[in-house]
């Protein structure tokens, strides 16, 4: 009631002050929202990972390959419903700078493991007819300005040539945090063509995707298709889709230690200018505190008109950064979207947002609270003599 | 010397072998020296004296906003040197109305809600803090400038309002602290004349200190403080 008035009129007193404090507390959090949505595309993969899928891969690396054959054998092994293929393509469309995942998929049936990627039927039957059909994610496929039954050229890298693919279907992400531009297309057709050219690396996948019957399963069954392959030539890794993608993550750690710690570095700047804003604050008003006490206001209601002003100042910068983080992050998310193609604000880092602010706020009302409370009235005022 | 006064009116302030000193770096600078007062009920106390000889120290441990070394101080019955800092809070808002020299308005408040203020330390309706703080405004004169800020007000309409604010609360004890210090001969005049009749027409208790001679010459009493002790003079 009046001490709300009171709080609000003393924000406004020093309104340069105060909105340069606003400001510069919306531009702290602006950072950490993106820095922070930055992180989480990092984990996207991670996030996206389905706990009953299993992939295996080569244990020695991720580059050399599996051979067909042993999807016949995991497919033997007790708790695993069925099983996929996947083999890295790279090439390159248009130029180097034009990235997105190509990836040969198979069997027929690659899908059915991978609900999120949302097929009309009529795009899937169409895929399965024509050998060099491929599908494309909705957003490479609006970038690009690609249509159904365009012929789009890759140059293969890792497989020499000229590539032509016939789009035949467009996928669109059952949710926001599925990737929507990944380029998939038919393994056979692949493998066709390198057994043409090179028939020693024909016959070969990337590594399989394992669906379970049930997650809890998972240890049991990777253990089991390990063991299947110790010492073989392609001895194999088998791990948690979700152990998977952090694999990959784990290769860039120090940079997403690097921007977490920027993100904490920007609030905690933003912490000191707000502390001394408030500090400044206090040390002007010390004789209006001290006039409150003499009328007999206690140290609470001192502590309070301080520590709400505060409050008011981060929590409106803090606000002012989370709208103003809604088109900076579709701007970001539409400049990133081949290398992070999951830039979504989750209101979880909003939420994180919010909760900075007001705990900034209160923090940094501490130290005037502490002088305003403990000041001598007398000495406050001057009145001494 | 210091010199009790007679009063047949119960005494609402009994000040007994007050001491109070102040350290400045390694020194100690002793103020009071052992002070005995006592002022009665309905008395206008004018307290005089030089720079530096301790009048406003007296002031402020009358008015419970600074605490003596030694000795004891009775103020409307209680013995607040007794008293912890949140009681002395308490019994200020209940028995002390404060004038400052320099106003001390809050800037941000009108003047209707600058004497509102102390009221709201009181279990009061907003409809009554109201109505007294407009009362307040009323009798000091300013009932038509109640929305006006500190910052529109002329110096001695800030110090009615001052004195609106400390009478809103109908306190045992009003304790001005050169309130004619920042103020014209015309302004000085009027707020004297506030005092005067608060002190008449209402009998109201005030302490007063002022450099000022002429002012002193409106109090019923006057005082003189030098080098912590304190003489009487009857005005």
């Amino acid at each position: 009631m009046e001490i709300l008035r009171l709080i609000y009129r003393n924000t406004l007193r020093q309104r340069l002050r105060t909105v340069l404090t606003i400001m510069g507390m919306a531009v702290a959090t602006l950072a950490f929202c993106l820095l922070h949505t930055l992180v989480n595309a990092w984990y996207a993969g991670v996030a996206m990972a389905s706990p009953n899928r299993l992939v295996t891969r080569n244990a020695v690396s991720l580059i050399m390959p599996l051979p067909l054959s042993y999807r016949q054998k995991i497919l033997q092994v007790p708790g695993v419903r069925d099983v996929v293929y996947a083999r890295w393509f790279g090439g390159v469309y248009v130029d180097e700078k034009q990235f997105f995942p190509r990836i040969a998929v198979g069997p027929s049936n690659y899908f059915d493991l991978f609900p999120e990627f949302v097929i009309p039927p009529d795009q899937m039957r169409m895929f399965l007819t024509q050998r060099n059909s491929c599908i494309a994610g909705r957003k490479i496929a609006d970038k690009y300005g690609w249509k159904l039954g365009d012929t789009i050229p890759l140059t293969g890298n890792i497989y020499p040539g000229d590539w032509q693919f016939v789009l035949r279907g467009v996928y669109r992400g059952a949710t926001t945090a599925t990737d929507e531009t990944v380029f998939l297309f038919r393994w056979d057709y692949l493998d066709e063509a390198v057994r043409k050219a090179t028939p020693l690396r024909s016959g070969n996948v990337g590594w399989y995707i394992i669906q379970v019957n049930d997650p809890v399963q998972a240890a049991a069954v990777s253990e089991a298709v390990d063991s299947l392959f110790k010492n073989s030539l392609a001895e194999t890794l088998t791990e948690t889709e979700k152990a998977f993608q952090l694999g990959f993550v784990a290769m860039t750690e120090a940079i997403v230690v690097a921007i977490r710690l920027v993100s904490f570095v920007v609030i905690g700047v933003i912490l000191v200018v707000l502390a001394n804003t408030m500090a400044m604050t206090a040390r002007e008003r010390m004789p209006e505190y001290a006039t409150l006490k003499t009328l007999g206001f206690g140290n609470r209601f001192l502590a309070a008109l301080i520590a709400g002003e505060s409050v008011v100042i981060a929590s409106i910068g803090g606000s002012l950064g989370m709208v103003l983080s809604f088109p900076f992050a579709e701007v970001f998310s539409r400049q990133l979207s081949t290398l992070l193609p999951i830039f979504h604000l989750e209101w979880t880092t909003l939420l994180m947002s919010f909760s900075l602010s007001l705990g900034i706020g209160v923090i940094s009302a501490l130290l005037p609270v502490w002088r305003a409370t403990r000041v001598r009235i007398a000495e406050a005022l001057g009145h001494i003599g | 010397m210091n010199v009790e006064t007679q009063s047949p009116a119960q005494p609402i302030v009994v000040v007994e072998n007050i001491r109070k000193s102040y350290r400045r770096g390694d020194q100690e600078i002793p103020v009071l020296n052992g002070i005995d007062l006592s002022i009665a009920e309905g008395e206008f106390e004018a307290l005089m004296g030089p720079s530096g000889s301790g009048k406003t120290t007296l002031l402020n441990l009358i008015a419970g906003i600074d605490r003596p070394d030694a000795g004891r101080l009775l103020v409307a019955g209680t013995d607040i040197t007794q008293l912890g800092d949140v009681d002395l809070s308490r019994w200020r808002s209940l028995h002390i109305g404060f004038i400052f020299q320099f106003y001390n308005l809050m800037p941000v408040l009108s003047a209707l809600e600058n004497v509102e203020l102390p009221l709201l330390l009181r279990k009061m309706t907003r409809r009554e803090r109201r109505e007294h703080a407009m009362l307040a405004l009323e009798l000091v004169g300013l009932n038509e400038r109640l929305r006006h800020f500190p910052r529109e007000l002329s110096g001695g309409q800030q110090q009615r309002v001052a004195i609106a604010r400390a009478i809103v609360t109908d306190p045992t004890l009003i304790v001005a602290d050169e309130p004619t210090g920042d103020l014209d001969k015309d302004s000085a005049d009027e707020v004297l004349n506030l005092l005067e009749q608060l002190n008449r027409e209402f009998n109201k208790t005030i302490v007063m200190v002022t450099h000022d001679p002429r002012a002193a010459k409106r109090a019923r009493s006057i005082r003189h403080l030098d080098k912590g002790v304190l003489y009487n003079e009857k005005a």
